[in-house]
């Protein structure tokens, strides 16, 4: 049985920030993930939003996690070749009845310490002039931002692999192994491993994963699905973060921009008590657009070019400070009835804002817990992102494409995703197999055609670039495959 | 022999009538709603359908796996599908021209099977 | 062939449109022109289009996609036409300063005197039609599905249900069972069919293929592949009739929802582009609202006939030449030519009347329904009738043209602007 100090159970932002941290010292460090690539669960599925922290519940984990994360983001997207931009956040009050919704939440703001103020309605209208003209007031906090939310994922982790850390997919946990009440090893599809610690970043399943240690038995996961709409940036330019006043269940549905440059409309909040029914409906896609064109009335379904729905793991842990009544808080600790076992459950927002403190917080517990941390002299805490053809200016584009004829040819002819890039990406240290896995990466078939004209070259290039046959090439992992036959081979 | 009635859509023009029509076995006796192509086109169709056939072999040595064919005249509905499993059994290689003749008197109709474009020979490097 | 960096025409796309152009520039006196194809061979949408339906105005026979095109890729090479394959456009600058990239010929950087717009159309989505459900594998356009069959030679699939009664759709539900995949249902949302009859006939009744019209997809069921539509009946307003759904086991969904002129390059340029075609504003040489920059075919307003669209080529690539050889632009006074009652759209948008003294000029329109009734379409001048053609019905499915002769001039001279209307006779 192979032997590591630290097993992370989840390759999700959560696991992949976690294994980055943990890089950093002298330990031999293995990241299981159960799906076909990393961050399939709701790392890929969100509002890609760096916030800023004056929402959460003060006092709570979630607002000390995303306060001291916040900040981190320049430097962790810089050193890590992130997409971030921290463009500001706009909380946006429609009517004269929503104003005083106002006042509470600049006070919770300021509670949580995060910078915000109030503005008028005619100065939000005038930094975006797109907005419902019955806008009444907004609070502004500088400091909320975006991010690209799969980068945000794989560029910690081939950090993380750089500086020596395992990564296995396709390897779903299935059992602890414990001895005399302390974990050695996790048993998984693909055999056991043992270990001193694990940590449990499992995201939707992180509470059946606590429980097969008998740790927390109170403790569940009820999933929330978000769905969100995709709008062509042709058809609306609009680069500003818009929240309407929340309701009490959720930040509400938003009308923002991404780094990408689309705009995106969402999420709703629905219980959902498959884990895996990620479907969009048509209930939600109308909640979300009637709620959409209360903020941004000149949105028009003609501009939309995409749709997806992501989990939210919606635990049902109490604060642990005193005196605070809030049950839906961060699960970040050492466990108590088992040893050798760190939770990290019901990170749902701000859970992709939190990962870095959440990463450093693991850090903390393990040094806590005693468990030697001797920092790596040849830490290199820089990972170059690969060329994005679409980012270059035109000289660079030229440059990119006489070293390499392959970023020649545009495969993608909506987002400008060429042959180099996908091959790249393809032979990365993660490396994409699936259509879906480049897709995360380059943002291949997200455009207007909605991959019509790039599937049958990316199909193609995955069969030659992985040497299997075009019929074994999948969408997102075995059962997906798109061909089914050659067109002449018919069954008897 | 009893008379049979019969609708049938008219597809020598775009309208698309829906003419009625009216046999005694094989013989058309009477068609309403239709032109004078259409009465021919009703006649055709209950005695003799025929159709154009497109479809695809395989062939070796060029870009693509497959060459598209059609045949020279309209097929013989009833045939059709035995020609289409007799196309899935030839194997052609490059080059070839458009208009090469496939197959000759398919399935012994007098209908020959032609390229519907021409196909070089190609270096599969060339990708 | 040494590629040169300057050219009188480069026309971008080398489907039927552009084909066209690039004939027509060269005999009609430009020089040097440049096909630009982001493929690796010549032809467009029509190598994939294999089955007969082509030709049968321009060559008064029944063709196949792939025969069609052949015929003009070889004229072109003829003529001398010039051809760039697998390469991209990446931009057209207002003075037709065009940026591309090849894997074979690198980045490239090329100044033509006029440019032909011929990209054609790509297809709408699943998202654009707003389907609920899942996102598994086996959700597929017809047009991709096409190329699978019979260019690279893979079956997507085994069951099919086809969304939309469109032309591509039903042909490629004949298509799929012709290689021995089973098409379980095609889902139409309007009342009538949206495609030809003739393939409604040739292509589902021939193989017993059950089309449902007012139906749409209610949901998509499968997690890492399709496993089953729900289909449910709607009303005039498209809204779901409860009770009516039902669950269709398949394993594929083609989307056969229509075609969107790909008008990407057109808008960087600075083309103004008409919302109701999702084309650009084009005058009766095919001139867009840029100097210089002209389109043709399916760029401009989604053809039903490929005859039609060789057609629009090769007046394109004519105007094209024309202004590379004057040297200037045209002053000559345009007038607009404006949708009427129960038009949806009209190109060309402006026409120039003095034109009218070279030939006919063919103004085509779709309708926004049918009309299963003899009609008058019907050219005016305000009240003043200038032309009518009488039909014997019309179809949103099917292009309604009507021609403005030269013995018209003087009519067309005198108006200031034309409407263009379908009476019920």
């Amino acid at each position: 049985m192979k032997q590591y100090d630290i097993i992370i159970i989840g390759g999700g932002v959560v696991g992949c920030m976690t294994a980055r941290a943990l890089s950093r010292f002298n330990l031999k460090i293995l990241l299981v993930e159960k799906e076909s690539d990393i961050g399939m669960g709701a790392s890929s599925a969100n509002s890609a939003i760096v916030h800023a922290g004056h929402d959460p519940y003060p006092g709570t984990l979630k607002a000390e996690m995303n306060r001291l994360a916040n900040p981190m983001w320049d430097e962790i997207s810089a050193e890590l070749g992130i997409p971030f931009r921290r463009s500001g956040a706009y909380i946006v009050a429609v009517g004269p009845d929503e104003c005083g919704c106002l006042e509470s939440l600049l006070e919770r703001g300021h509670e949580n310490r995060v910078p915000i103020e109030m503005i008028s309605g005619e100065e939000m209208l005038r930094r975006e002039p797109l907005l419902n003209p019955q806008v009444s007031g907004a609070l502004y906090t500088p400091t909320a931002g975006m991010v690209d939310p799969f980068a945000a994922c794989i560029a910690p982790l081939e950090n993380a692999i750089e500086n020596g850390v395992e990564v296995m997919t396709g390897t779903a946990f299935t059992d602890f192994i414990v001895q005399d009440n302390k974990i050695s090893g996790i048993r998984t599809n693909r055999g056991d491993f043992g270990c001193h610690w694990v940590v449990n970043a499992a995201g939707v399943y992180s509470d059946e994963v606590m429980h097969k240690a008998g740790v927390r038995p109170e403790f569940k996961i009820n999933t929330r699905r978000g769905e969100y709409y995709i709008l062509d940036s042709t058809e609306i330019e609009m680069s500003n973060i818009l929240f309407p006043v929340p309701t009490g269940v959720s930040k509400g549905i938003l009308v923002f921009g991404s780094t990408h440059g689309n705009v995106l409309v969402g999420p709703n909040s629905q219980e959902a008590p498959d884990k895996e029914d990620k479907a969009v409906t048509a209930k939600g896609l109308s909640e979300i657009w009637q709620s959409a064109q209360k903020l941004v009335p000149s949105i028009t379904p003609r501009a939309i070019i995409g749709v997806f729905a992501g989990m939210r793991a919606s635990g049902n842990a109490t604060c642990k400070v005193c005196g605070i009544d809030y049950h839906h808080d961060f699960v970040i600790e050492r466990a108590e009835e088992v040893e050798g076992l760190i939770n990290l459950a019901g990170i749902e927002s701000p859970g992709l804002t939190s990962a870095p403190a959440i990463a450093e917080r693991v850090v903390e517990l393990l040094k806590d817990a005693g468990v030697s941390m001797a920092v790596r002299k040849d830490w290199n805490p820089i990972r170059k992102a690969r060329p994005r053809f679409n980012h270059l200016s035109r000289k660079e584009q030229a440059e990119l494409v006489g070293r390499d004829a392959r970023y020649g040819r545009v495969v993608c002819r909506c987002e400008m995703i060429t042959e180099g890039e996908i091959v790249a990406e393809i032979h990365a240290p993660i490396p994409a197999r699936t259509y879906d896995a480049i897709k995360r990466r380059t943002w291949l078939g997200t455009g207007r055609c909605l991959g019509s004209f790039d599937m049958p070259r990316v199909v193609e290039l995955l069969s030659h670039e992985l040497g299997i046959p075009v019929t074994e090439v999948t969408k997102k992992g075995p059962g997906s495959e798109f061909l089914v036959r050659p067109t002449k081979e018919v069954e008897a | 022999m009893p008379t049979v009635e019969e609708k049938l859509i008219c597809v020598t023009c775009p309208k698309g009538c829906t003419l009625e029509v009216s046999r005694d076995g094989q013989t058309v006796v009477k068609v309403e709603n239709g032109c004078k192509r259409g009465r021919v086109y009703a006649q055709q169709e209950l005695t003799d359908p025929r159709r154009m056939v497109a479809s695809s072999v395989r062939i070796t040595g060029g870009l693509h796996p497959l060459l598209p064919v059609y045949t020279s005249a309209p097929f013989p509905k009833p045939r059709i599908r035995e020609l289409l499993i007799l196309l899935r059994q030839v194997e052609v290689h490059a080059p070839v021209k458009l208009d090469d003749a496939i197959i000759v008197n398919a399935l012994g109709t007098g209908i020959s099977i032609r390229a519907s474009r021409e196909i070089v020979e190609t270096n599969s490097l060339d990708r | 062939m040494t590629l040169k960096d300057r050219y009188d025409v480069v026309v971008i796309g080398s489907g039927p449109g552009g084909l066209a152009s690039a004939i027509a520039a060269k005999k009609n006196g430009a020089q040097d022109v440049l096909i630009i194809e982001r493929d690796v061979e010549p032809g467009g949408i029509l190598l994939q289009c294999i089955h007969n339906g082509f030709g049968v105005e321009v060559f008064k026979q029944d063709l196949p996609g792939p025969a069609y095109a052949q015929r003009f890729i070889d004229e072109a090479f003829q003529v001398g036409v010039e051809f760039l394959l697998d390469t991209m456009v990446l931009e057209i600058s207002r003075d037709h300063r065009i940026i591309a990239t090849s894997k074979r010929h690198g980045f490239l950087e090329i100044q033509a005197k006029a440019v032909v717009l011929a990209m054609g159309c790509r297809e709408r989505t699943r998202a654009q039609v707003r389907l609920p459900g899942t996102r598994p594998a086996g959700i597929f356009s017809a047009g991709t599905a096409q190329r699978w069959v019979n260019v690279e030679g893979y079956m997507p699939g085994k069951n099919f249900v086809i969304l939309g009664s469109g032309d591509i759709g039903m042909i490629m539900a004949r298509r799929l069972t012709f290689e021995g995949a089973k098409v379980e249902r095609v889902l139409e949302v309007m009342p009538y069919l949206s495609g030809l009859t003739r393939n409604y006939v040739q292509c589902l009744m021939d193989y017993d293929i059950e089309l449902q019209l007012m139906h749409t997809v209610k949901n998509i069921i499968g997690k890492n592949r399709v496993e089953a539509i729900e289909s449910v009946a709607v009303d005039e307003k498209w809204n779901p009739i409860p009770g009516t759904e039902e669950i269709i086991p398949c394993d594929t969904l083609l989307l056969s929802v229509g075609l969107i002129p790909e008008n990407e390059l057109s808008r960087q340029a600075g083309v103004a582009i008409d919302p109701v075609t999702a084309g650009p504003f084009v005058d009766d040489g095919f001139q867009t609202s840029v100097p210089g920059i002209f389109s043709a075919g399916n760029v401009v307003h989604v053809y039903d006939l490929v005859d039609w669209v060789t057609e629009a080529g090769l007046m394109a690539g004519k105007s094209a030449a024309q202004l590379v050889q004057s040297g200037k632009q045209t002053v000559s006074p345009v007038i607009p030519v404006k949708a009427g009652e129960n038009v949806r759209y009209v190109v060309p948008h402006t026409l120039c009347p003095d034109h009218l003294a070279d030939g006919e000029i063919r103004i085509q329109m779709r309708v926004r329904q049918p009309i299963e009734q003899p009609v008058w379409v019907e050219v005016r001048s305000g009240e003043k009738l200038i032309h009518r053609k009488g039909e014997p019905y019309t179809r949103p499915g099917e292009m309604v043209t009507i021609p403005l002769k030269p013995a018209m001039l003087d009519a067309v001279k005198a108006s200031s602007g034309l409407t263009v209307s379908i009476v019920r006779r």
